[in-house]
């Protein structure tokens, strides 16, 4: 079984090194296209958190009693299952968020870390580590949407969460579809740059 | 009449682009453009599958979860229908025409997690639209996404060359080419 510090650096390898947003390059669509703002990519990832670490949950709670052969399509029911949760949740309790964050949420579905998680970790580990690293995951795909959020929105519309730090228009590019890509391409290269010059000052 | 028709193609392909401007199928844009060749088999396949896919489950939509009053289950029962069916198409094509299933054959698993299908299978129900608005919708949708991705996959084919310092090579400069391609498509706003 696996001790304390290991469960810490399983939680701490989805933050980082590990990303699924700048490093494994997971579920681009949802970074993509709820970011346009901090609080929406905030939003976004707390829903993508109770699903990931419910489906890993559940899956390492079952996975002696799929067979084999059908495992993606239990996989896929039991997401499918945990999405249409969030998605009632949403809609009940946080109206205008459900607004905005809109088609993404039943996309949930199809985010490839919820469904790469599953079958890569949590179908062959224990319930705790499964856990563990789902909350790992899910942290990190929240913190790299909350980031790219805010970056989008400081640009776009001077303010973040809600509040206008300047006064005067932003660039409203950054809000519009070409700003989320080109937003999202730098920060990846910052990433990349920063860990090549990591690499190079321990060696 | 056939002024709808016109404007949901053209919204679909140029203006709402579902790819550059609803980041629907961003996995497969930025997964399978690397040459134009696979680019073209990829847009092919999902122009197969998203129309099959959206007749069905408006079938099922309309016939099954509107008359039972079980709504909630809309996402259970598209992705299972979705990954049901892929199945099927690729089990079809196999037997029925092997020189298709050559050409698409790799291509359509990783159709089941193409957000794009589901995406546009859920927008129909959302627009209120009828089966043949449905089907034209979903063809415009498929042909934007081919569209984009052989655009795509040609810019990147260029990029190969370029001398890019080594952080910047691979998918960022992929992506930075992308925000540029959208800003183009930007411009067709207005047209309708």
């Amino acid at each position: 079984m696996m001790s304390n510090t290991s469960h810490k650096e399983n939680f701490i390898k989805g933050l980082v090194k590990e990303n699924p947003v700048f490093v494994l390059l997971l579920g681009l669509c949802p970074t993509l296209g709820v970011t346009s703002s901090a609080f929406n990519g905030l939003g976004m990832g707390v829903a993508t958190v109770f699903v990931l670490v419910m489906s890993n949950l559940v899956v390492s709670l079952i996975k002696n009693f799929i067979p084999d052969k059908v495992r993606i399509p239990a996989f896929i029911v039991i997401i499918a299952s945990f999405v249409t949760m969030v998605q009632l949740l949403m809609e009940a309790y946080t109206p205008a968020l459900h607004e905005q964050l809109g088609l993404f949420i039943p996309l949930i579905v199809v985010n490839c870390i919820v469904l790469g998680r599953a079958e890569a970790f949590a179908s062959r580990n224990t319930v705790v580590s499964s856990l563990v690293d789902g909350l790992g995951m899910g942290v990190g795909f929240t913190l790299a949407l909350t980031l790219l959020g805010a970056i989008r929105e400081l640009l776009g519309s001077l303010s973040i969460f809600g509040f206008r730090l300047m006064e005067g228009d932003g660039m409203l590019v950054f809000i519009l579809a070409p700003g989320a890509f080109i937003s999202l391409g730098f920060l990846i290269a910052l990433m990349n740059w920063l860990k090549d010059r990591s690499a190079g000052i321990k060696r | 009449m056939t002024m709808d028709y016109l404007v949901i193609i053209v919204s679909a392909i140029f203006i709402n682009n579902i790819v550059l401007a609803k980041f629907l199928g961003i996995c497969p844009f930025l997964g399978v453009s690397k040459n134009t060749s696979t680019a073209l088999g990829m847009g092919a396949a999902v122009i197969f599958v998203m129309t099959i896919a959206t007749i069905i489950t408006y079938l099922v939509q309309h016939y099954l979860l509107v008359p039972f009053h079980i709504g909630y289950m809309q996402t259970i029962t598209y992705i299972l229908v979705i990954a049901f069916l892929v199945q099927v198409v690729e089990i079809i094509m196999k037997k029925v025409s092997p020189d298709l299933y050559q050409a698409l054959g790799v291509y359509l698993p990783l159709i089941t997690t193409n957000c794009a299908i589901l995406g546009v299978a859920i927008l129909v129900v959302q627009q209120d639209l009828n089966l043949i608005k449905s089907v034209v919708f979903a063809i415009a949708n498929a042909l934007g996404f081919t569209l984009a991705i052989i655009l795509f996959s040609s810019l990147r084919e260029q990029l190969d060359g370029a001398d890019l310092p080594e952080y910047m090579k691979g998918v960022p400069a992929a992506l930075i080419t992308a925000s540029i391609l959208s800003m183009a498509f930007m411009g067709f706003a207005g047209l309708v």
